[in-house]
């Protein structure tokens, strides 16, 4: 039993990896197809399966959406409703207020919201005046200097802006039949034209049709005006065309003559989807994707396969497999080492190796390399100190390596999914940013030395854990975890400085200047120095283990100042990823660490690892 | 005598002194990048790093609290070098660590030259104006000008610090001596029609200065701001005949003109400019953003580049991430204005550019060839 139990642990764990892919949500209706069409939105073609996980997580802080009725939506389905029944999604509770002065703008409570936390715009749609009075209050004042309140008002208010930006985007929200009107349209528009104009000079007309035309030309304007995706693709041919809103191109059938094919499909979708008739739904559809199959093939190549790199959600599986590796890691020093310490080693690679393809299609999708924002650098971060974590337990093979790894793996995604809640992760590249040469060298770089520290740090707290809380820490354990810790350190000392070095040959070729004192310039040059002092420190004999470790566990403050607290000042070059939310953690994250030392402080013979350790 | 000498060479070279230096530099550089919230970037690097001790200004007496860049960085210095020399062995051992220190002395001595020699000046360009001088963007001057030639400007620029330190100027090429009345860091001028309150006395008596008003303004750290300052000067003659009073800003862009001695003056406080032997012209500027959205893709300034002698005359894109290199500066894109029809060079001259290449290509081998040994060593270890 003993011996199969690694490679059941294996299969297992593959299968889980695997299992999201063959999820299929049950519906007549072709949903995967509605996700996987593409659209243009911030600047990148997407799939509106993306759009819809996207403001998901930006409303709401998570995909799940369920109805009053109490039925689980997909994300597509939720947006299939905003689009096409919007009736419906207004009553869906899908914007997260959690400040209570927010919440007494409209005068509801906590209990009034779905988890005591979301709400429908239905329940919000009395006082959006008065948000939007107070967001415009809250924006007189500068974006740092604002108080969490203020903060909250303009999110919601930017929330429900969105919210109604997509309702506009395919067709026009207001309960009209929308495809009937566009059917009537086409076949009268050279008599449409001509009746308004007519009716203008003041001459005889039809003023049931001007009245019809005219009503119709301004709700083309109103979508052209507050949609916000450009889900009309380019026709085939035209070189120097761009994607349009549906408003725009609709707009444009009073020049050509026609309604657009691609706007009229939405009408047609939308018709099929309010009456909820999946046959003709899926038809048009498959007429859809076959006409822009002709003409975008390579964007769907891109789009399709994001649209299953979202349902395969890497990052979120691995998660899971990587507590699970800490666990098994940890029994392991309890009980049955062997197995449960090549069971955790075959969790973590295969999570690893989950997060390695996740990270390679994030820069094909983006064509760009893996760190472009602080999200792909949580990302990074975890696959880099996971993979020498792996390096480590190759070697040593007691467990230290896979502990660490489902710790460091675990914690950095779960950063990363928090990263992921202000929205597209795969953002297009400010111009500042734009030079693939330097990304994939300064930015991967220090990346990677930010992981080795933190790796070194999250050794030495498990040294601490192990040596104050258990009897587990002997002196072999202890040698080699002071060695580990060693060998980071000094991969981590080449690293950032290398990756320092690197952005500031980056800055002078591009600015003229080496160094410029920039607050993450100088989190970087902080990382360096303290890297150093532990390793001159342990040359000149002036910390032992326990003081390295110690100075290493320092380190992890010392490189999530870096990391994040350099981007909460809000100033300098690098300021790409204000955030306000995450101070609060950051201040938790430096006390834990901080306790953690004071731990490794505590006098040798209150270690209940003292007798073993002599 | 030679005791006293041994211990404090053994200080200097002590691995001790080392790590508590790094640790002050580290508590340096973060003082200095939370400062920069408040001073800005150039007030916080004169603040903690171009200087030798940290001063806290306590009720008007600046008191030394915190050793500064040059201070830290020095003995930084002395404690490599010494260390060196004292104990250098030449081993393949070593030669790592060596190769890593040597680097880092280059990096330190780059770092130093860097602050003393290098320059940052701005070029502001709108569509289709030619230039031939960048702008400081924190020091500025006053430009007194004998404009007598039409066809030739004889400029003599005093340094806005001359003002401030209210020094009476005289220059071989003016017939008259500067005063400074009053000096203001920071102020705006208004009309003192439009202020209402005319009853005060006007601060000049001369040209525009008799209708203005002085509003001083607390001065401004923010890096997208600059301090514009002003002054009050008097002119004055031989034995001392006062030609009046002018209120000079660089707030006030036309120059104001008076004629004296037969000649033609002009005066202006303006930003301190740096002329030079050729000209850009902007023919075009550019922004591009992502379809559908604000988001920058690109910033470009299509200029011309004409030297005065005749053997430059080109048109070169500056564009994010590549800069014009020409005369041993670098003009790169660092902003625009107007609705996109201006555009704003930086223009920075560092001369010492070179070392820190240097100096990375030798820490980086340093490090490799230093942790390799490790390496290696360890795993021979393992297997035997």
């Amino acid at each position: 039993m003993k011996r199969f139990l690694p490679l059941a642990i294996l299969i297992l764990g593959a299968l889980y990896l695997a299992s999201p892919l063959f999820r299929k949500p049950k519906s007549d209706f072709n949903l995967d197809g509605f996700g996987r069409i593409p659209v243009v939105a911030n600047g990148r073609t997407k799939p509106l399966d993306s759009v819809a996980r996207n403001t998901l997580l930006l409303l709401q802080g998570r995909q799940r959406i369920v109805t009053p009725e109490n039925v689980s939506l997909t994300p597509t389905q939720w947006l299939l409703d905003v689009f096409f029944r919007p009736e419906l999604a207004d009553t869906y509770q899908h914007f997260e207020i959690v400040h209570p002065g927010v919440l007494d703008v409209f005068g509801l409570g906590i209990e009034d919201g779905a988890g005591k936390k979301r709400f429908s715009y239905r329940q919000l749609i009395a006082k959006l005046e008065e948000l939007d009075r107070q967001a415009s209050l809250a924006e007189s004042v500068e974006s740092p200097a604002r108080t969490s309140y203020q903060r909250a008002v303009v999110n919601l208010r930017n929330h429900v802006i969105l919210y109604q930006q997509l309702k506009h985007s395919l067709v026009m929200p207001d309960g009209s039949d929308f495809l009937n009107d566009l059917l009537r349209l086409q076949d009268n528009l050279a008599a449409g034209v001509e009746a308004v104009r007519n009716k203008e000079s003041g001459k005889d007309a039809n003023a049931e049709l001007a009245g019809f035309t005219m009503n119709m030309g301004s709700k083309f304007l109103r979508m052209e005006q507050i949609g916000i995706l450009l889900a009309i693709p380019p026709a085939a041919g035209a070189t120097d065309a761009t994607w349009q809103k549906a408003g725009q191109s609709l707009l444009a059938t009073f020049q050509n003559g026609s309604v657009n094919v691609n706007a009229l499909t939405f009408a047609g979708l939308q018709h099929t989807w309010k009456n909820q008739q999946p046959e003709q739904f899926n038809t048009l559809l498959a007429k859809q994707r076959t006409e822009s199959e002709r003409a975008l093939t390579a964007v769907l190549k891109k789009t399709d396969a994001e649209t299953l790199f979202n349902k395969a959600e890497p990052f979120y599986t691995s998660m899971s497999l990587y507590v699970l590796a800490f666990l098994l890691a940890v029994f392991s020093w309890l009980k049955w080492p062997a197995p449960l310490q090549r069971a955790a080693y075959y969790l973590v690679l295969l999570a690893w190796v989950a997060t390695t393809v996740g990270i390679l299609m994030r820069m094909w999708l983006e064509g760009r390399p893996p760190v472009t924002n602080l999200y792909s650098s949580a990302l990074f971060v975890g696959w880099g100190s996971v993979g020498l974590c792996l390096t480590l337990e190759k070697i040593f093979k007691n467990g230290i390596g896979s502990v660490a790894a489902g710790l460091t793996g675990f914690c950095t995604l779960l950063i990363a999914h928090h990263l992921s809640l202000s929205g597209d992760t795969l953002e297009m590249m400010r111009a500042v940013l734009d030079s693939n040469f330097w990304l994939a060298t300064h930015v991967v770089v220090i990346t990677i030395g930010y992981s080795a520290t933190f790796l070194a740090g999250f050794l030495a707290i498990i040294y601490v854990f192990r040596g104050v809380f258990t009897r587990s820490l002997d002196k072999a354990t202890a040698d080699s975890l002071s060695r580990m810790v060693y060998g980071i350190i000094c991969f981590a000392t080449l690293f950032s400085l290398i990756g320092t070095i690197l952005g500031g040959i980056w800055a002078d070729q591009s600015w003229g200047r080496f160094w410029g004192w920039d607050p993450k310039e100088n989190g970087a040059l902080i990382i360096v120095i303290w890297n150093a002092i532990i390793l001159h420190a342990r040359w000149g004999g002036l910390a032992r283990t326990r003081g390295i470790m110690a100075l290493a566990i320092f380190g992890n403050i010392v490189t999530s100042w870096s990391w994040f607290g350099t981007n909460m000042l809000g100033v300098g070059l690098h300021s790409y990823g204000f955030m306000d939310q995450a101070f609060v953690a950051l201040v938790i994250f430096v006390a834990t660490q901080l306790i953690l030392i004071g731990l490794a402080y505590l006098p040798p013979e209150k270690w209940r690892s003292a007798p073993t350790l002599k | 005598m030679r005791d006293t000498w041994n211990s404090f060479v053994k200080f200097f070279i002590s691995l001790r002194v080392t790590v508590v230096l790094l640790a002050l530099s580290i508590i340096l550089i973060f003082a200095a990048t939370l400062d920069q919230v408040n001073l800005g970037i150039w007030a916080v690097q004169e603040k903690y790093f171009r200087t030798f001790f940290v001063l806290w200004d306590v009720k008007g007496f600046p008191l030394p609290v915190f050793p500064g860049g040059y201070f830290i960085g020095g003995l930084l210095l002395i404690n490599l070098v010494a260390s060196h020399v004292y104990r250098f062995k030449l081993t393949w051992k070593k030669s790592g660590i060596l190769l890593t220190h040597a680097g880092l002395i280059i990096l330190l001595v780059g770092e130093l030259l860097t602050g003393l020699w290098q320059e940052e000046f701005q070029l502001r360009l709108d569509q289709g104006q030619t230039r031939n001088y960048s702008e400081s963007y924190r020091f500025n001057e006053l430009a007194v000008v004998d404009a007598t030639d039409p066809n030739w400007d004889q400029v003599v620029a005093i340094p806005e610090e001359r003002l401030q330190q209210r020094d009476e100027i005289q220059h071989e090429r003016l017939p008259f001596r500067i005063v400074t009345r009053a000096y203001y860091p920071n102020a705006a001028v208004q009309m003192r029609e439009e202020l209402g309150n005319a009853s005060a006395p006007p601060p000049a008596t001369r040209d525009i200065g008799a209708r203005l008003a002085i509003i001083p303004i607390p001065l401004t750290y923010k890096q997208n701001e600059r301090n514009l300052p002003a002054a009050v000067i008097e002119l004055l003659g031989p034995s001392n005949v006062s030609l009046g009073t002018w209120v000079v800003s660089t707030m006030l862009v036309q120059p104001q003109t008076f004629d004296y001695a037969g000649r033609t003056w002009r005066l202006a406080m303006r930003f301190e400019r740096a002329y030079k032997p050729y000209s850009l012209t902007l023919l075009k500027f550019s922004h591009d953003r992502y379809v559908g959205t604000e988001i920058p893709k690109n910033f470009a300034s299509k200029v011309r580049l004409h030297s005065q002698d005749g053997s430059t005359d080109r048109e070169v894109l500056i564009y994010m991430n590549n800069p014009l290199r020409f005369d041993g500066l670098t003009f790169y894109q660092a902003g625009f204005d107007n609705n996109d029809t201006t555009t704003v060079l930086q223009v920075v001259r560092n001369p010492s550019w070179i070392l820190p290449y240097i100096a990375c290509a030798m820490m980086g081998i340093g490090l490799l060839i230093q942790f390799g040994i490790h390496l290696f060593a360890f795993i021979n270890k393992r297997r035997a």
